[in-house]
Order: structure tokens, then C-alpha cells, then sequence
């Protein structure tokens, strides 16, 4: 126990400020974000995580927004189990024919109203996979989208940029 | 000598039926043409000599004025023996060799689901990838497919595999999990808590990726490559432009080959340092997870810094890198490793310490190293189970052929097991890439590709963080791609996955399933 409580107190609080890059507006936004949730979403704002056919890189970003730099949580951020408790779907591309239908559903299964975001190169425009025999191609082909964070894959910073985008409009 | 012990021992037997394959560029490994009388034959003669199957495909050849071309890859020690075989287009048959090699099986139904090959003698002919929904007919990797145009859905069914009995209940998981990862479907039978029998249903993220490798070009098919596993970029591109250099009879300047495992090193550190938390979120010890996260955060982002994407993609191409390196990024390295080992081995203590945590990894998804055998897995799942398996030591490309790598190999196959080999080949990783900046060489970054010449073939096999990764190009007749096989460590170790969770507890599988971790992508493709 006293090595747990040892590392702890030596690595002390590692989450980070985001920084205004790209977009100086963002910064603006970051501190609209938590008032947004709060205001439209009683402060908590659970998001549904769909890989509809990605290569994994979407994911591994995704993952990273969770972690001790990035900390979403602390904007009211979470990443819910079931598509029943979500606000915002966050999907990753391109559709595959074999995801087609689960992705379908999955929204269906989403009260609204909802969110989607689709994620990465692939999910905006299916990327270097295109459309083929066996993949849709992006996701506003199969589902609504309401806001697209391309990037392949988008880094974390630009996920929450792009989340906090898609709250505020 | 080691090197053609196999090849020599089928010619032997063969006598003039065996043919060396002159298509196969040379310096890579090993082939050999065999009739489809004899294909099977051949496979019981390796596998007496203890030879593992390493990948099972095949390729349609009508462009090149043959038939179909079946092949199948054996490892043994140093030595990979391709063996091909020829099927006629009006007789789409070939022998089955799961009698021989259970984990053929797979390869076999794949084969025969995009290629419309008949394995004659497998028992399992349900389709694999395509899923029911997609007409019997359609088989994407034929030439005379249109990759481009839509299927439609018809009705069908899949027959699962089922266990009745009083008390015995089923439940289906996914395809769309409950964390953040990626989709593939899980149906167990069970009876109160114990797990009876687990089959795995996958081909969730078929992208047609090995049909669209067929549409670019050698340059382009580069950044696919690099898309197959995400979370592989940087040994698929090596996997894929390796291959391509056999091809060409490109060398590549040491230079880039140390950069190139630069490269690698720091992706198996990254993934490892993932998996490491993944694991030991999965019996709810969130300390230890945040902080393995912390340390892989940090490493993607020296990354970033140095050599412009956290997960290098796109780095690597054939020839060469595109990221170099200067003494000032390498003295960044060096800190920024001094900084992870010391966090790391404090981690590794809390993790070494705990009692609880120890409780539920040991003795759970036991992976018996015969049945691993049986299976022929690969990498990490191999070296957790007793089999000393690692292409940088026993099909050493450069610069494994000039730096030393020692692997760990365990032999309890339980998810602790495949936890410490991630351990250990960390401290590894971060020891080889010690030695790689201390011995980096200079000069050139690429070496320029000559024409590809048609009706050629290259193969390569690297070893990525997961494992094995085995890469087979071929040009077609106008020097374009013809057929490009992936074989991502995935495809044979979801196989040890549904063995090694029998007797096991629902509750226990997603820690199986993480201390696996092995990619969809990559299987499905």
C-alpha cells in the first residue's frame, strides 16, 4: 500500500489545460464546454463509442481522451456501456457492410435526442478504404452526422475540440 | 543448412514431383511447387519434422496465364518453407490439411469463403468473414469480381455451434461491445457460472482491405498497409514493404533499418505499456491502469515531437523511412527512457506486490503449450505458453541479424504469464533502443525501388508487438500488385483465445480477452 500511495504523491496531478492550438476559439469554447453540459445535459454527458469498421488507430485516440493528461471526466465526459444511456454517439469508419446493420441498430437503440459524430478520415469520408463490396464508406451514409473530426487518427486534443464543437453548435 | 533441412527432406520424398518455384524472388525463403496430389503428403512430412503452419492462401493466377495458386507456409527453427500448389479454374478443389493442422482451418474457410476454393476433407465449411447475409457466390478475390460494385443481403443463417443439456444457458456478446474497442461477436455456453465452450464469429470490420491492396499502386499500397491494425501501423508497413523489397531485390540502407526498429521498439513499448493497464483495469485496479496509461501517453508523445505522428504511421516506406533522426532527438530518447524505466519498475512492483491482483491473473485462460503447438500461435501468446517463438531471433531481418534480442519465455500460459511477458520485453525494448542510438549508422534514409518485374513474388516476416507478421506480394503481369496476403498474428491466436477459456468463469473473460488483446482488423481485413 505505502508504494501505491508513494507513486501517487509523486506523480502528482497530471491533467492538462488544453491549449488554444489551431483554433483560438477552442480555448473559448473549453470554458463554454463544462456550461453547455451542465446547462443541456444536468452537467454529465455520456457518450456511446461505435467502431463501425475502424482499424483500431480511432480507438487507441479515443482511449487516450480518458487518460490522466486529457481527463474528459472532469468537463462531465463519460463513456457509457449502452447506446440506452447515451447522448452523443461517437463513430469511428469506415461502415462496414458487416457493421452496417449493427450500427443501425445501435442507433435506433440511442434515445433522442442524439448526437453523432463521426471520427477520423474514415469516418468522414471512408478514407483509404472508400466504398467497395465490403464497406459503406462514411458514416452520414448510413446514420445522420451531425458533427466530423477528421484526422487519421484525430489526437486527442483534436477529439475534444471537436466534441466540445458539437455540443456548442 | 538449417535453412533447407525442410525443403530438402520434402524433395527427398517428392523426388521429381517437387520443383523449386523460380517465381519467388530469391535471398527470402524457401519454396517449393508441388502437384495437388501430393500437397497434403507434403504437409504430413513437415509436420513430422515438428514444423508449425505459419499461413495457409491463396491466389488467383488467371491474369498470368495459370490457375489458381494455393500456398502454405512452415516454419521450423530458422527455416519457412513456402509450398504452393496449382488448381485448375474448373476444378476449384484443394486437399484440406486440418488433419494435419488444426489451425488450418480458419485459413481453410477463409480461402474458401473470398476465393471460392473448396478444402477438400475440412469439416467446417461455414462461411468465414462473409458473413451470412452475402450471396454464396460472390467471392471478392477472384479476379473476375468487381471489388467496386455493391452485394446484396440475402437470407441465411449461421450454423453456431450449441450444447444443451439442464442448466446450460448461452450468451451472446457483441458485435458492438461494451468498452471502446473494436466489434466481433462472442457466444458462450454455460452452466451457472463456469464457461463450457466459447466460439468467436468475426469479419465485423471487413474492409476488402486485401482486394483493395490489388487496386493501388506498390507506393500507394504503402499507406494501406499501414491501416490494416491501427495499433500495428509501424510493423505492417515494415511487413508490407519488406516484402515488396524481396520483391524488388531492394536494399535498404542500415540506416533505415535501424530507424525501422527504432520505430518498432518504441510501438511494442507503447502497446505493451496499453496492455499492461487494460489488464489490470480488467480486475479493477485502476491505480495501476491510469498509471501504465500515464507512461504510454508520454511515449506517444516523444513521438509526435520527434518524429511528427504518436503512433509513427506512415514512417516506414518501401525503400526506406521518411523520419530521421539527429543527436538532439536521440538525446531526448535516452531521457525520456531513463524517465518511463525508472516509473516502469516501480509499477511493476505494485503489480508484483499485490496479492488480490495476483489472485485473479494467475491460473486464469490457461493456454496448455500443447495445445498452443497444436494451434501454431504466435508472439506473445506463444512465448507465454512455452514456445520460444520470435522472428528477430530466428528469421532475423536487419538489424536483428547485428543486435542482440533476448525474449522471455513462459510457461504457465495464463493470463499472468502473457502480462510478464509484456513486462520483460519492455525492459527489452528499452535496452535494444539503448543500443540502437548508441550504434546508429549513417548515411541515406532510402534507397530508390527499380521496376518491379511481373510475375514475381516477395515474402516477408517481421516481428510486430503482437507477433509474427507475415506479408506474401505478388506483380501481376503488367507489374502491378496482383495479390497482397496479410497475416496478422490475429488470425491463428484468436484461435488459443476460445481453447484457453474453458472451465474458466464468464466474470474472467474480458480479462482473457485483454491478456490476448489481439487485433480485429488485422484478422478481418
Amino acid at each position: 500500500m505505502i508504494r501505491i500511495l508513494k507513486q501517487i504523491f509523486r506523480t502528482g496531478i497530471k491533467t492538462e489545460t488544453i491549449p488554444p492550438v489551431l483554433d483560438p476559439e477552442i480555448a473559448k469554447i473549453g470554458v463554454k464546454l463544462e456550461a453547455v453540459i451542465k446547462k443541456r445535459f444536468r452537467g454529465s454527458l455520456a457518450i456511446r463509442q461505435i467502431d463501425a469498421g475502424s482499424c483500431n488507430g480511432c480507438e487507441l485516440e479515443i482511449h487516450a481522451v480518458n487518460n490522466v493528461f486529457y481527463n474528459c471526466e472532469r468537463f462531465g465526459i463519460h463513456f457509457t456501456a449502452s447506446p440506452r444511456f447515451a447522448d452523443l454517439l461517437l463513430v469511428t469508419g469506415p461502415v462496414s457492410r458487416n457493421m452496417e446493420i449493427a450500427l443501425r441498430r445501435t442507433y435506433e437503440a440511442t434515445p433522442t435526442p442524439k448526437i453523432v459524430v463521426a471520427v477520423g478520415d474514415c469516418g468522414c469520408n471512408g478514407g483509404i478504404f472508400g466504398e467497395s463490396y465490403a464497406t459503406v464508406g462514411a458514416v452520414d451514409s448510413v446514420i445522420p452526422v451531425d458533427a466530423r473530426i477528421p484526422g487519421c487518427p484525430p489526437t486527442p486534443i483534436a477529439l475534444l475540440q471537436g466534441i466540445l464543437k458539437a455540443l456548442a453548435d | 543448412m538449417d535453412k533447407i533441412r525442410l525443403k530438402n527432406l520434402v524433395m527427398n520424398a517428392l523426388g521429381s514431383d517437387a520443383s523449386e518455384d523460380d517465381s519467388l524472388a530469391p535471398s527470402t525463403v524457401m519454396s517449393l511447387v508441388v502437384p495437388r496430389s501430393r500437397f497434403a503428403e507434403t504437409a504430413r512430412i513437415l509436420k513430422k519434422e515438428y514444423a508449425l503452419l505459419a499461413a495457409e492462401w491463396a491466389s488467383d493466377e488467371t491474369g498470368l496465364g495459370r490457375g489458381y495458386g494455393v500456398y502454405a507456409c512452415f516454419r521450423r527453427e530458422k527455416e519457412y518453407l513456402v509450398v504452393k500448389m496449382e488448381v485448375p479454374t474448373d476444378d476449384p478443389v484443394f486437399p484440406s490439411l486440418v488433419k494435419k493442422y488444426p489451425a488450418a482451418f480458419r485459413f481453410e474457410r477463409q480461402i474458401q469463403s473470398l476465393m471460392g476454393l473448396m478444402p477438400a476433407g475440412n469439416p467446417d465449411n461455414r462461411p468465414w468473414i462473409k458473413h451470412e447475409d452475402w450471396p454464396a457466390d460472390a467471392w471478392p478475390l477472384r479476379k473476375t469480381f468487381d471489388g467496386a460494385k455493391k452485394l446484396p443481403r440475402v437470407a441465411g443463417e449461421y450454423r453456431w455451434i450449441r450444447a444443451e443439456g439442464e442448466g446450460i444457458y448461452e450468451i451472446p456478446v457483441g458485435p458492438v461491445h461494451a468498452g471502446i474497442i473494436e466489434p466481433g461477436h462472442f457466444r458462450f455456453q454455460a452452466m451457472g457460472e463456469d464457461i463450457i465452450n466459447l466460439e468467436a464469429r468475426l469479419g465485423y470490420v471487413h474492409k476488402g482491405i486485401e482486394k483493395r491492396f490489388e487496386t493501388l499502386s506498390w507506393v500507394d499500397a504503402s499507406r494501406l498497409a499501414a491501416r490494416v491494425s491501427g495499433d500495428t501501423t509501424v510493423a505492417h508497413s515494415l511487413g508490407y514493404a519488406r516484402a515488396v523489397e524481396a520483391l524488388a531485390g531492394c536494399i535498404p540502407p542500415d540506416r533505415a533499418h535501424w530507424l525501422r526498429a527504432l520505430f518498432l521498439e518504441r510501438e511494442r513499448i507503447a502497446n505493451h505499456l496499453g496492455d499492461l493497464g487494460a489488464i489490470c483495469n480488467d480486475v479493477a485496479f485502476a491505480f495501476l491502469f491510469y498509471q501504465f496509461h500515464r507512461l504510454k501517453e508520454i511515449v506517444l508523445r516523444t513521438n509526435m515531437n520527434l518524429f511528427g505522428h504518436r503512433f509513427l504511421m506512415d514512417r516506414i516506406v518501401p525503400g526506406g523511412v521518411i523520419a530521421d533522426i539527429d543527436p538532439d532527438k536521440a538525446q531526448t530518447i535516452m531521457e525520456e527512457l531513463a524517465l518511463i524505466e525508472k516509473d516502469f519498475e516501480r509499477l511493476v512492483a505494485v503489480y508484483d506486490d499485490n496479492s488480490s491482483l495476483e489472485d485473479r491473473v494467475r491460473d486464469t485462460g490457461v493456454l496448455r503449450s500443447e495445445v498452443a503447438r497444436d494451434l501454431c500461435v504466435v508472439g506473445i501468446v506463444a512465448r507465454a505458453s512455452g514456445l520460444n517463438l520470435d522472428c528477430r531471433i530466428h528469421h532475423p531481418f536487419p538489424p536483428y541479424d547485428r543486435i542482440e534480442v533476448n525474449v522471455p519465455v513462459l510457461v504457465s500460459g495464463d493470463a499472468h504469464a502473457r502480462a510478464w511477458v509484456r513486462v520483460e520485453e519492455v525492459r527489452e525494448s528499452i535496452r535494444i533502443i539503448r543500443e540502437l542510438l548508441r550504434s546508429m549508422p549513417t548515411g541515406r534514409l532510402t534507397t530508390p525501388m527499380d521496376r518491379i518485374i511481373a510475375n514475381r513474388s516477395g515474402f516477408s516476416a517481421v516481428e510486430g508487438w503482437r507477433g509474427e507478421i507475415i506479408y506474401w506480394v505478388q506483380s501481376g503481369q503488367n507489374g502491378g500488385i496482383n495479390r497482397c496476403m496479410v497475416r496478422d498474428p490475429s488470425s491463428v491466436n484468436w484461435l488459443g483465445l476460445e481453447q484457453c477459456i474453458h472451465g474458466n468463469i464468464v466474470p474472467d473473460f474480458p480479462l482473457c480477452n485483454k491478456s490476448f488483446n489481439q487485433s480485429y482488423s488485422g484478422n478481418d481485413l
